[in-house]
């Protein structure tokens, strides 16, 4: 009498248990990216329908300017108090404004707006909502006494105290799609995507290119080879800003630029050339006049400049760690050095490059200080990122700076979606 | 077999090649040290380089003595002042003579250590083809070496230099490199000195620092147990978060920028340090958790599972067991998290306002302006770069480890 021992259904309570520690752990980390990362990126999308400039972050807020209108020099003497009042914005509503104010206590109030309230010398007023622009005035009318004329008080020794909910920009039902129109119809939308392409597909290839190379020399062994590795890995790790910049005074077409002067005086060029303000240069080649960008591709070559140490690392590290005797039996096979780095070397390479390409290009395409502090996206340099920079802060208009976001960011989920695709099964 | 064959002809291209290489650089170095406007005689250059190789090469191997080598170093000077009409560096050999002088010893040392190396154990005989490629390697590998050094190094080392130069004398002749040691550490050290009495950079250097750091803290606080969780615990959605991880690095800065840029400034959060201290490890904690986790997985379950049987909890397995064998991957992440915070400069650059707020990065775009010479700018630059520059390489071991770690597998 032997039952069939049945598998347990569902997670038992040991697994439950470290179900819940595991969730513990990662719940500081997923809050933080969720309020940092993936609400703005809601956020964003939101941004993009809504008509927003830089100038609307301000909240719009209650203006006063208190007077006293006539003269209280003698008892009985009448006279206004009176309270101007504005919303200062001209876009936003402002809702449930209340105002209080303390009155001296020496006079005596005759008159005052019916929304008011006087509680002994304090006033209290519930003024409803303001929408934008709106301005008016309360007038309190107000008699001396004897005890003021003995020591007269300034009604605007007491400031008048405001309540009031300013409308949110970021939260108002104001949609619009004007800021997706203005950014397909943009007459410079399609060249700027052809750039960041072009520069994204350069930079990466160009970077891998380097890094292989790089990491062919830094494969042998020879004195002062450590020193050259960290040389060589200084142009990533230095701070964006100080490079770019060295690069900017490097190429600089005027006086005091160093590169310029060394090839004057090399004798390779005329002139000056403004490599980081010149778009194009008409090249002749049997006859046919190509356009050649120079600022896109002196920006490609920084890029390049400063990413190739990383290519150049997981190389290396890879390289490292092929097993040397494939290359003795190649060797004893008699394969040349070519053939070795053909048919040995590189179909072991291929998977981390694969890697390396796909992370790249997303992360090249991502950049925005490079471009932005060499040429701040002109002369043909503009990408994508550095339209939305120029769009959000340039032109102060959120909203289509926030649109072109949502392209970038709709370009990069289909580019991730094929990394996702074709990257190696690694996390066994 | 023939005396002489591709392996000869191959060393006099070579020859003539780094020739010519060498005569520039050698040339250009002396024109930057001594302000003097050499002119490199490129042509001479490699015809002298051609007659050295020549000279060497024909020779078998073994008879290439060190003797052999001066005089091949002595004849491509000889060559390149002859053919060059006697001024070898463009400049007549009064000008400058001893540090002419200097630079043609040190060219010719160059010269045949090159074409010596270039032909190593090869005689001037006819080879197979595995050969012809050896020593091509050598000659394109040699080249690359020199190619890269050159254009890695030369931004940095303009950097430097403007940093110690004064406007006037660099746009009057921006290759002279020399500097000018007479005036005394304070005057050459001027800008330097300036950037600290006039442009605030004492507070920028306390708060670049204070920013990393507290990231560096934050993202290990949040990193470490997600890490530990994704890498041994098992979840529902475990394979799933592994995988997105990476997914929210990807997500761009600029798309970030905006949004967070409205949020922070309605909440008063936009020119405060404690807005980067939120917003930095927020882009690095993905990260960080993708590197620990690869290098987690490495750590024997075995030894946590002895941990827990001997009745420790999971915690304190974390504590005393996996954290102490994971510290090489823990400094190689703290070290990449602070250099991140360390180089970040579009949100420094959106969020403050405030000079007293500044870090470097945001210091530096604010010296970017026609109004602020050169030699600041470049001062301020080397001020940023050194710190991270000397904190990475003296830790580059570890962090090569751990950078690679992750993802490099098989």
């Amino acid at each position: 009498m032997t039952t069939e021992p049945i598998p347990p259904k569902g997670l038992g309570p040991l697994a439950k248990r470290e179900t819940r520690f595991a969730y513990a752990l990662l719940l500081p980390t997923f809050l933080i990216v969720l309020s940092v990362v993936l609400f703005p990126l809601f956020a964003n999308v939101w941004i993009s329908f809504k008509p927003v400039t830089l100038g609307d972050l301000r909240a719009p807020s209650i203006l006063v300017n208190e007077r006293l209108m006539g003269d209280l020099a003698a008892v009985g003497d009448e006279a206004d108090i009176r309270y101007r009042i504005r919303n200062s914005s001209r876009q936003s509503d402002i809702t449930d404004v209340f105002m209080t104010d303390t009155l001296p206590a020496t006079l005596d109030v005759l008159t005052f707006d019916d929304r008011c309230t006087i509680d002994d010398s304090a006033i209290a007023c519930d003024l409803g909502d303001y929408e934008a622009g709106k301005r008016e005035e309360i007038i309190v009318r107000v008699a001396a006494t004897q005890a003021f004329v003995d020591a007269p008080i300034n009604v605007k020794d007491t400031e008048s105290a405001f309540d009031f909910l300013p409308e949110n920009i970021l939260l108002n039902d104001d949609f619009t799609l004007e800021n997706f129109r203005k950014v397909f119809n943009a007459s410079d939308f399609w060249p700027v995507l052809w750039a960041s392409l072009y520069y994204t597909i350069a930079v990466t290839v160009g970077a891998l290119v380097m890094g292989l190379f790089a990491a062919q020399l830094m494969n042998m062994t020879f004195k002062g080879r450590s020193f050259l590795r960290g040389l060589y890995l200084s142009p990533y790790v230095a701070p964006v800003i100080a490079v770019a910049l060295a690069w900017v005074l490097l190429l600089d077409p005027g006086p005091g630029g160093t590169l310029n002067a060394l090839l004057i005086q090399l004798g390779v060029i005329d002139g000056p050339i403004s490599f980081l303000g010149q778009r194009a240069v008409d090249i002749n080649i049997l006859g046919m006049t190509l356009e050649f960008p120079v600022a896109l591709t002196v920006v490609i070559v920084f890029e390049i400049w400063r990413y190739f140490p990383l290519a150049m690392l997981f190389i290396l590290a890879r390289m490292q760690s092929v097993s040397t005797d494939i290359y003795e039996a190649a060797e004893i096979d008699g394969a040349t050095p070519l053939q070795q780095f053909r048919f040995i070397s590189l179909p072991q390479l291929m998977g981390i490059m694969a890697v390396l390409f796909l992370l790249r290009f997303i992360w090249t395409f991502n950049k925005f200080d490079d471009i932005f502090l060499l040429t701040g996206g002109a002369a043909g340099t503009r990408t994508l990122t550095v339209n939305v920079y120029e769009q959000a802060f340039a032109v102060s208009n959120l909203g289509a700076g926030a649109a072109v976001a949502v392209v970038v960011f709709l370009i990069l989920l289909f580019f991730s979606v094929i990394f996702f695709k074709f990257s190696p099964e690694d996390d066994a | 077999m023939s005396r002489f064959g591709n392996i000869f002809y191959l060393c006099l291209l070579f020859g003539a090649l780094w020739g010519a290489i060498w005569t520039i650089l050698v040339t250009l170095l002396a024109l930057f040290i001594s302000g003097e406007l050499f002119q490199p005689q490129v042509t001479a250059g490699a015809l002298a380089g051609l007659i050295a190789a020549g000279l060497l090469t024909f020779f078998p191997p073994e008879k290439r003595t060190l003797g052999m080598r001066v005089l091949a170093g002595f004849v491509f000077v000889i060559v390149l002042t002859v053919a060059s009409g006697a001024t070898p560096m463009g400049l007549a050999p009064s000008v400058y003579s001893f540090g002419q002088l200097v630079f043609l010893v040190l060219l010719a040392w160059i010269m045949s250590q090159s074409i010596h190396l270039t032909a190593l154990r090869f005689g001037p005989t006819r080879e197979r083809r595995y050969n012809v490629e050896v020593i091509c390697l050598r000659f394109i590998k040699g080249f690359g070496l020199v190619a890269f050094t050159i254009a890695v190094a030369l931004p940095f080392f303009v950097m430097v230099m403007m940093s110690l130069k004064n406007q006037q004398l660099l746009l009057s002749n921006p290759l002279d490199f020399s500097l000018n040691f007479a005036q005394g550490a304070e005057a050459l050290f001027r800008s330097y000195i300036e950037l600290f009495t006039q442009y605030h950079f004492g507070s920028y250097l306390m708060n670049s620092p204070l920013v990393s750091v507290i990231t560096v803290l934050i993202t290990l606080f949040f990193a470490v147990p997600g890490a530990y969780a994704v890498a041994r615990l098992k979840f529902p959605g475990q394979h799933f978060l592994s995988r997105s991880i990476l997914l929210i690095y990807m997500v761009p800065m600029i798309v970030l920028v905006i949004p967070l840029y409205a949020i922070f400034s309605q909440l008063g959060m936009r020119n405060t340090l404690w807005g980067l201290m939120l917003v930095y490890p927020a882009t690095t904690i993905p990260v960080a958790l993708y590197m620990l986790q690869g290098y987690f997985r490495g750590i024997p379950a075995e030894l946590e599972e002895a941990g827990l049987m001997d009745g420790l909890s999971r915690l304190n397995v974390i504590r005393k067991i996996t954290l102490p064998l994971a510290l090489p991957a823990l400094a190689s992440v703290a070290l990449y998290v602070f250099m991140i915070a360390w180089n970040e400069f579009l949100f420094a650059f959106m969020f403050l306002d405030n000079v007293n707020l500044y870090t470097l990065s945001r210091g530096i775009a604010e010296l970017n302006s026609s109004e602020v010479p050169r030699q600041h700018l470049m001062a301020g630059a080397v001020i940023a770069t050194v710190p991270v520059l000397a904190l990475f390489l003296w830790f580059e071991r570890f962090l090569v480890a751990g950078l690679t770690a992750g993802s490099v597998k098989g």
